[in-house]
């Protein structure tokens, strides 16, 4: 790789046809060897400022330090099973540079002293697995691995890539999350410390290994350094993964992909756990954490789907909220019921039927006026959901129910003139539009992604 | 991480927790009902005076969910300990 400052930099030598091979992986990224110092390793992954690409932004550092200090030996986890459904990053880059991965994968198994790895994939990420099972494979052949790598496939789900879900499964149980404390880095895979770091965030593990922190920082914002991989989604002409130097503007983003946020109602960033932006924030946004929190938003996952004007947030909104609600892994009360309840009025807000139940109820209050008979405030289905929304957030075992109710109150907010209008009216013109935002089809793992 | 908070408070184990309210019955300074009627704590330190009620809430509930703590870590849970359960007279408080 030449200059600091080139693109991309994790897909540099990405092979879209079954993942570049080693030989072409070490003559785009060289590290003959990966016998490096693991205390230095750790002290340039600091000075670089990477933090964890999985979406929730931990610092990777202060994560290998306290793994790699624990009483027993450790074990290390790749996570490639992103539930995500518009995010296609992690699947992207296993198929097309699996040896950055796993040259990441046991970087990090060196820096903290682990005899065990695991890579987990999605179940459903074909390519990402045969091109790991050739990489593996190749890996074998060279003697380039210190800690041999174990590829778990893990059932699709929204939930079961979370930390707690995935200890679980490898644990010999269901992917599922689990009560915490305690934490994996504390007692996870073998009741061993253990360190659960994205598959993105090894991969430039692997490229601050090779070239230090100074030239991973001179990418980025000095805050937030570096390089993200986004998957880019909804109204764009050409949708898809791309890799972005933290702090460039959204605006950019959806430029590169085809798209004109002139024209857009609004972009959700950060996926299904992520925030709407209106038109005016969206053209303000830098793709960065201290921008987006400025915004009340976060880059989560990574995943920015554009909305555009003809199609309906309300029906988008009702839609996601429906899959959301059916994605609970179905152990706590209030993300079973409190998320399905939230999806019912929502879809009934959406296709008409709050509408007319609405009419219904004021046409024979009218009729009642005066006769004194007062019944209990009348809640409307909105005003229910916002109740709801603050009422469920905190009350699961993992962070489902809190992330699928912040994207709802986040629409409320957004398009509030557009949730009054449908609660009143029924539907619009754009709530028979085809879904913008992807979701996978029913009974089947593929994702339809919007062009 | 904040500084740790030494007095006890109430939480609910939700995979554990199958709604069958008696900790809102036994506690309602601290345990509310939604609409599913599951409880909705509040996690506020308890006050000297609800420490016992809360100890016998949690040894009441039927699916042991609910939980005392100290900062997060679990108390050792009562249950051989506590009373049984007497007519109280805070009704009349």
């Amino acid at each position: 790789m030449s200059a600091a400052t080139a693109l991309p930099r994790v897909l540099a030598g990405a092979d879209p046809h079954g993942g570049a091979p080693l030989p072409v992986h070490l003559a785009h990224h060289g590290l003959e060897s990966l016998a490096v110092d693991p205390a230095w390793l750790v002290q340039e992954v600091e000075r670089a400022g990477l933090r964890g690409r999985g979406g929730a932004a931990f610092p990777t550092a202060t994560k290998l330090e306290v793994v790699g200090h624990g009483r027993r030996r450790a074990v290390v986890v790749a996570n490639g099973a992103e539930g995500e459904p518009a995010s296609r990053k992690d699947a992207l880059l296993l198929a097309q540079a699996p040896h950055l991965v796993l040259d990441g994968l046991q970087l990090a198994a060196a820096a903290t002293g682990a005899g065990e790895a695991i890579l987990a994939v999605k179940g459903s990420a074909r390519d990402a697995q045969s091109a790991l099972a050739r990489a593996l494979g190749e890996r074998a052949a060279s003697g380039r691995d210190r800690v041999f790598v174990r590829v778990v496939a893990v059932p699709d789900g929204y939930v079961s890539g979370e930390e707690s879900a995935l200890t679980h499964l490898l644990n010999g149980g269901r992917a599922v999350p689990t009560a915490a404390p305690p934490r994996p880095f504390e007692q996870g895979v073998d009741r061993r410390p253990t360190l659960i770091q994205n598959v993105e965030t090894l991969a430039h593990v692997a490229l601050i290994a090779r070239y230090g922190a100074d030239w991973y920082r001179a990418l980025g914002t000095p805050a937030e350094p570096g390089t993200a991989l986004v998957t880019l989604g909804g109204a764009v002409e050409r949708p898809g993964v791309r890799e972005i130097a933290l702090g460039t503007t959204l605006a950019a983003l959806v430029a590169h992909g085809g798209g004109d946020l002139a024209r857009a109602r609004g972009v959700l960033v950060g996926g299904y756990f992520g925030t709407w932006l209106d038109p005016a924030a969206a053209r303000a946004a830098t793709l960065d954490g201290a921008s987006l929190r400025a915004l009340g938003a976060s880059l989560g996952c990574g995943v920015v789907a554009v909305l555009d004007e003809q199609s309906c947030p309300v029906a988008e909104t009702a839609r996601v909220a429906t899959w959301l609600a059916d994605q609970s892994a179905g152990q706590c009360g209030p993300c079973v019921f409190g998320l399905a309840a939230i999806a019912d009025a929502l879809t009934s807000i959406a296709d008409g039927r709050a509408a007319r139940a609405l009419a219904t109820a004021s046409r024979s209050s009218g009729r009642r006026g005066g006769r004194g008979r007062r019944t209990a405030r009348f809640e409307d289905p909105l005003a229910r959901v916002r109740r709801w929304c603050g009422e469920v957030a905190g009350r699961g075992a993992c962070r489902h129910p809190d992330g699928a109710v912040h994207l709802v109150a986040s629409a409320l907010r957004t398009f509030a003139a557009d949730f009054e209008d449908h609660l009143r009216h029924g539907p619009c013109g754009g709530c028979a539009r085809p879904s913008v935002l992807p979701l996978p089809r029913a009974g089947g793992g593929g994702l339809e992604l919007a062009a | 991480m904040s500084r740790r908070d030494e007095r006890l408070h109430v939480r609910v184990n939700p995979i554990a927790c199958t709604a069958h309210g008696l900790c809102a019955e036994l506690l309602p300074e601290r345990v509310r009902l939604d609409d599913w009627g599951y409880p909705i704590v509040d996690d506020r330190p308890l006050e000297p005076e609800l420490v016992a009620l809360a100890k016998r809430a949690a040894a009441a509930c039927p699916t042991l969910a609910l939980l005392l703590e100290r900062g997060t870590r679990p108390v050792e849970r009562a249950t051989g300990s506590v009373p049984p359960p007497r007519v109280r007279a805070r009704a009349a408080r």
